[in-house]
């Protein structure tokens, strides 16, 4: 019989129910089948004129019923679609799951197209006083509900029947991990025996692709969208901007073995540390990612040469790729050149909210399927980074035990460690 | 029984129209009859409590730091230091570094000069998205951005305070700070944490934090009245308030170990989801009432109401059932502020078990008066929209006792 308590005399937590959404598709079954063929989901945005913009290609999702209604209902489609694969791929019901929900979300705001609506609906007064006597006079709760930070974990409790108060939260690109991070701690607290988290994002507006143009923090070469996003390569220049969703349903592995469900990996270990230097750029010797990934390994209780393989956080970022480097070879050392490191933001760009998430989700396929999917685009490898980023085709591999990392904009860095067995 | 890992709260830092700092909060709270800070005309028809004047260079030594954040963030960050300072932890570099965060946010602030140079423009012209394209590309200042992120408080606090044990934003309204403080108290009660910084701030001073409410019509209009006195009254209920909340919650054993003043420890602290539109909210907040397992005897509460018509009325409804409860509901004072509401319940509830004596009515039509020191405090954050929660403040048992 399995060991239901881990090495600190916690409850095991394992992976029942996987579901994700990216620009290469619904489902695992498609994202699967594209990711291991090394096809890309980014491409030219249609979404909105591209007029004045200095970026003009994205990974967003398109192809959702929401997909064109703005930042909050694209995230709730996003959210719920993927929480759907989930919950019924771990067998549960679907409007009465029973454990917590922790959703990782972008932070909201009024829409611009409702801001011109509001606006244009009137012509007495202007600027603020206009916007605000006009929203007194609404009378349907739609627009608020876009506004207000709770709605779409609100809905999402309604549609799957969580317990209690849903936490939303946002540790930038770092989010989707820790929301698997709290549902985590929940089951080893005893919390609950379940728990439901899903990072989600479809907030690729015009004004969010400008905030980050103007940081100069996204990929500018828009001739061959695909093309784009090449981590780890000499020539990157920026993230791609990109939507999706991921979810998992967790579970203690004594309460999903007890109900006879299929275990589809184990969460072993969760690290993370914040780092005090700049907003947007690490600290120079990596010290806060450093000791991010040695807090998972030391929680997930593994030496560092237990790990197969590492699910990069990999933006194709000049600054993150290099940081990141930095501080794998100084947690792995001398076997960083030899252990598969791969970058998924390759071919689905950067998912921000949603990417920790996501990226958790592939780790756990490419445990069970044995295959690890590749890093695109690697066609001019940056000297400085010597790395085996399973360079543009898949590789297949036994991969026991995979580190997905998370670095977010705010100096806040999250590490998971999951595997396929239970101990 | 005490227990080596009770969660205490060592450190806590207010801001609101008041004034700043614990003391200056008590002071002014325990005044009978003291008068609410108002402004009715910046924002008229809205009445809002305004930010007192605060030095910031007091916590946020660093001017570069100052103007890479706007004023909410700058608001949440200097709070965070006051409590950091109260607790004993601030400029200490082991403490912050072993330090967990998590902190209740919402967003920070729009450029409103240029959003309303769009809004202008877009009368006359039909192409708006291409409009929205050319305005922000050349308008918007390239660091505004991160200055107005939810999770760049938090980050902020690590850059400028140096915690850094780990760094989690909880967005939701109120519902983020009730979570904020249970999760802090969870993690420390089950021994993954020592010591957490948590709360939140709400900078009501920007058009666009009265347009989240006054969207569905929340927010109250006309002369200014307490937050029981609102239903009927012109608008939804709501008068906002520029503010904010942290605590340094810590294991008991921490605390004692560095020789801490304890203001309080935390009972249970427990939330809701109600769904309001069945009509539930009051039979929930009646049934969280009986799992914070209040006790015979009269009993301080301290409610976080927002005045919003449904909820106050609900709140009041669950709370005068029971009248034994003698409600203090402090945003008559300060005005609602919204993610920091409850952990500013909770400070409010721990100053009055540390000093042992109740605050006088703040409305003397509708609360009873309380006398004696109170033992326990109750605190209470009912969503204007949605969410809820409740936490019991105990006075801080002595080791062996």
């Amino acid at each position: 019989m399995a060991n239901l308590r881990d090495h600190m005399g916690r409850p095991i937590v394992a992976v029942t129910g996987i579901g994700v959404v990216t620009s290469l598709g619904v489902g695992k079954a498609d994202n699967w089948a594209a990711l291991t063929s090394g096809k890309s989901g980014i491409h030219p945005i249609t979404r909105f004129p591209v007029d004045h913009l200095n970026t003009r290609i994205s990974g967003m999702v398109d192809f959702l019923p929401s997909s064109s209604k703005g930042a909050s209902p694209l995230t709730y489609e996003l959210a719920e679609t993927a929480a759907q694969e989930a919950v019924s791929e771990a067998g549960l019901d679907s409007g009465d799951f029973g454990g917590p929900l922790f959703l990782a979300s972008p932070p909201v705001e009024l829409d611009w197209a409702d801001r011109f609506s509001l606006y244009n609906s009137d012509n007495k007064e202007s600027g603020s006083e206009r916007l605000l006597r006009v929203a007194r006079g609404l009378k349907e709760l739609g627009i608020f509900e876009t506004t207000q930070f709770g709605s779409i974990a609100d809905r999402l409790a309604d549609r799957f029947g969580t317990r209690g108060l849903p936490i939303t939260l946002s540790t930038a690109c770092a989010s989707g991990a820790t929301a698997i991070q709290l549902g985590v701690e929940a089951i080893r607290r005893g919390e609950c025996d379940k728990a439901l988290s899903i990072g989600a994002d479809g907030s690729a507006t015009a004004e969010a692709l400008i905030r980050f143009s103007l940081l100069s923090a996204l990929s500018t070469h828009n001739d061959i969208p695909e093309k784009a996003s090449k981590p780890f390569s000499k020539d990157r220049d920026g993230f791609v901007l990109a939507e999706g969703s991921g979810a998992l349903v967790l579970e203690s592995l004594e309460a999903a073995l007890a109900r006879g469900a299929t275990i589809l990996g184990i969460m072993r270990g969760c690290g993370e540390k914040a780092d005090d230097f700049h907003r947007t750029r690490s600290k120079p010797d990596g010290s806060p990612a450093i000791a991010a990934v040695r807090a998972a390994l030391a929680d997930a209780g593994l030496s560092e040469d237990e790990i197969d393989y590492v699910n990069a956080h990999g933006t194709s970022t000049p600054e993150n790729d290099k940081m990141e480097h930095l501080s794998l070879s100084t947690v792995f050392g001398e076997r960083i050149g030899s252990m598969p490191i791969s970058s998924n933001k390759s071919m689905i760009g950067h998912t921000l909210s949603a990417a920790g998430a996501v990226e958790a989700a592939f780790s756990l396929m490419t445990m069970r399927e044995s295959v690890i999917p590749p890093t695109i685009n690697y066609d001019n490898p940056d000297p400085a980074i010597v790395l085996d980023v399973v360079p543009n085709r898949k590789r297949n591999a036994e991969v026991g035990t995979v580190l997905s990392n998370s670095f977010g904009f705010g100096g806040q860095n999250t590490c998971l460690v999951m595997a396929r067995e239970p101990v | 029984m005490s227990s080596p890992r009770d969660v205490v709260i060592t450190g806590i830092g207010l801001v609101s129209s008041l004034g700043e700092g614990p003391d200056a909060h008590w002071q002014q709270l325990t005044r009978p009859g003291v008068e609410p800070v108002l402004d009715a005309t910046r924002f008229a028809p809205y009445t809002i409590h305004p930010l007192p004047e605060i030095d910031w260079n007091l916590q946020i030594a660093k001017r570069g730091d100052q103007r890479q954040m706007e004023t909410w963030q700058r608001l949440g960050t200097y709070v965070a230091g006051l409590a950091l300072d109260d607790a004993g932890i601030k400029g200490n570099d082991e403490l912050c570094a072993t330090m967990d965060m998590v902190v209740a946010a919402g967003g920070g602030e729009r450029d409103e000069a240029v959003d309303s140079a769009i809004l202008a423009a877009s009368e006359s012209r039909n192409d708006r998205d291409v409009l929205l394209n050319e305005k922000l590309t050349t308008e918007l200042r390239p660091t505004l951005f991160l200055a107005q992120l939810s999770n760049l408080l938090a980050g902020n606090i690590s850059i400028v305070h140096k915690v850094t044990g780990s760094s989690r934003t909880f967005m939701g309204e109120e519902g983020a700070g009730v979570s904020a403080v249970e999760t802090a108290t969870a993690r420390i009660r089950s021994g993954q944490s020592t010591h957490v910084l948590v709360g939140g701030a709400f900078q009501t001073e920007h058009s666009d934090m009265l347009l989240g409410y006054e969207l569905a019509g929340y927010l109250h209009r006309g002369p200014w009245r307490p937050v029981w006195q609102r239903q009927g009254a012109e608008g939804g209920g709501v008068v906002t308030g520029s503010g904010g909340a942290f605590l340094v919650l810590e294991q008991r054993e921490h605390a004692q170990s560095r020789g801490r003043k304890i203001y309080a420890e935390l009972g249970p602290v427990v939330s809701g989801r109600a769904r309001r539109r069945r009509g539930e909210l009051s039979a929930d907040i009646a049934a969280l009432l009986k799992q914070t397992a209040l006790r015979a005897g009269e009993l301080l509460t301290i409610s976080g109401a927002s005045g919003a018509h449904a909820a106050t009325a609900a709140e009041k409804a669950a709370l005068d059932a029971n009248p034994a409860l003698a409600v203090r509901a402090f945003s008559t004072l300060t005005g609602h502020m919204k993610e920091a509401q409850f952990p500013f319940a909770v400070a409010l509830a721990a100053l009055a078990v540390d000093r042992k004596a109740s605050y006088p009515v703040f409305d003397a039509t509708v609360e009873q008066p309380f006398g004696g020191a109170p033992s326990s405090v109750l605190a209470t954050s009912i969503g204007y929209h949605q969410f809820e929660g409740l936490g019991l403040i105990k006075a801080a048992q002595s080791e062996g006792k």
